[in-house]
């Protein structure tokens, strides 16, 4: 069974959709005991940086997150906001503590390109890890810039280069949505359950 | 960076995808979930469901359409028409859409914009444009066409995006269903203004209609009859795309795990 995350605001309908079309059940949580001990665990992410952060410490998961991501034994995905989560804080809301897993903060795009990013990008893994090469589909205004040390990670372009994706032991985090990135989107997340360290 | 984007749209009219001419003479054109799933597999880049009815009970029946679609969809979904209030695109969102596109309701109230990416997010927040050009202005129309209002295309552009919006889907009342090609002044009068992406709509009719868009200022191009009618397909779009310089995203087989 793989636990999504509730953390309120996301609409979560296509990541559901795509579980449902690999045959994968999924339950919809907020039960800090069921986080904790979910072999399989989705951290999904839309809206505001400051809202996701006050909703894991509403349902009193923070350490729980902490410790499912440093831990090789359990996977963990990440997607969208729920990646830009793994860091210190974002620049979106610099208030807010992010899980700190990452040490990094997240920042905004460059002015000279339109944001928020809407459409379809190139990804390119730049370490051995679970997806080749391929073109996914983004909605992010804020993004990792530089690669944290000790992950594998993947790059794509926007104005520059950003870190699209970066994973170490159980966790997998993503900048894209691959539950909207078509038949590489679909592939990506059936790797992730399949996946074995 | 950005690849360009092929739209299909399915006008859906009681579970029922339609296409009309200048939004009029709507005839059968198939079943929404099929033709989904068939331009997925063509590669479409993404998919807007446009509601076309009026009646309440047939809302209904969109939203179990929406519901049906996203089960097996795996590229993003817009859904717009008579979208009226925040409570609207809610349903539709929790039926499975991930974009919802406001129109009319955007224009007889423009706080719904920023309501609507305040508490979904600009990603979210689509607003749909239909204009004509009228007296040298392209003139903002609402209700189908039917009511022109005392709007200019271009200003309602910028106002949608200082107020949250995250897309413009731009249609030319003027070339819809004529298979005239896109109106490219329109177009560039409003990508030259509003720095949002803007999706072309109105009068596809080949690949170098697309390409013109595209060189005006469009970042993506929605395409109805000439999709459904069966003269061409996606993929073959595509490629032709390519071939003249447009970067599009590639579709092919994805490796799995062993």
């Amino acid at each position: 069974m793989i636990q999504i995350i509730n953390t309120g605001v996301a609409n979560i309908r296509s990541l559901q959709a795509a579980f449902d079309r690999l045959g994968q059940p999924w339950n919809l949580t907020e039960d800090p005991e069921q986080i904790a001990s979910a072999h399989l665990a989705v951290l999904p992410g839309v809206g505001a940086f400051a809202a996701a952060v006050e909703s894991i410490d509403r349902l009193g998961i923070r350490q729980i997150m902490v410790d499912r991501l440093k831990d090789p034994g359990t996977k963990t995905l990440c997607i969208c906001l729920g990646m830009q989560l793994l860091g210190e804080a974002s620049e979106e809301a610099p208030e807010a503590a992010g899980l700190g897993v990452v040490p990094r903060v997240i920042t905004r795009f460059q002015d000279e390109v339109q944001v928020p990013q809407l459409g379809w990008n190139q990804v390119n893994p730049q370490s051995e890890g679970i997806f080749e090469a391929g073109e996914a589909y983004f909605a992010n205004s804020y993004r990792l810039l530089e690669p944290p040390q000790g992950w594998g990670y993947a790059e794509t372009d926007y104005g520059g280069k950003f870190v699209s994706s970066i994973w170490r032991g159980g966790t997998l985090a993503c900048q894209f949505h691959p539950e909207l990135s078509g038949q590489w989107g679909q592939t990506l997340l059936q790797n992730w359950i399949r996946w074995e360290q | 960076m950005l690849k360009s984007r092929i739209i299909p749209c399915l006008d859906v009219n009681d579970g029922r995808v339609v296409k009309g001419v200048k939004f009029q003479n709507l005839r059968d054109a198939g079943d929404p979930v099929e033709l989904s799933i068939h331009y997925e597999q063509q590669g479409a880049d993404e998919l807007v469901i446009l509601d076309v009815t009026a009646t309440r009970q047939e809302r209904i029946a969109m939203l179990e359409t929406v519901e049906n679609v996203r089960k097996r969809l795996g590229i993003p979904l817009t859904v717009g028409g008579g979208i009226g209030a925040i409570e609207d695109a809610s349903r539709l969102l929790n039926a499975g859409a991930d974009k919802v596109s406001i129109n009319s309701a955007a224009v007889r109230n423009p706080e719904l914009i920023d309501e609507m990416s305040a508490r979904f997010g600009a990603q979210c927040t689509v607003v749909a444009i239909d204009a004509k050009m009228t007296d040298g202005i392209f003139q903002v129309l609402t209700r189908s066409g039917t009511n022109a209002e005392q709007l200019d295309a271009v200003q309602w552009a910028v106002e949608a995006q200082q107020r949250g919006a995250g897309e413009i889907l731009l249609t030319s009342f003027d070339r819809d269903g004529t298979r005239s090609g896109y109106d490219l002044p329109m177009l560039s009068a409003v990508t030259k203004q509003c720095t949002l992406p803007v999706i072309a709509s109105g009068g596809a009719d080949s690949v170098a209609h697309m390409v013109e868009a595209f060189e005006h200022g469009a970042h993506a191009v929605l395409a109805a009859s000439i999709f459904h009618d069966g003269n061409t397909t996606v993929e073959v779009v595509k490629k032709e795309l390519a071939e003249q310089g447009i970067e599009v995203r590639k579709t092919g087989q994805v490796r799995c795990l062993e």
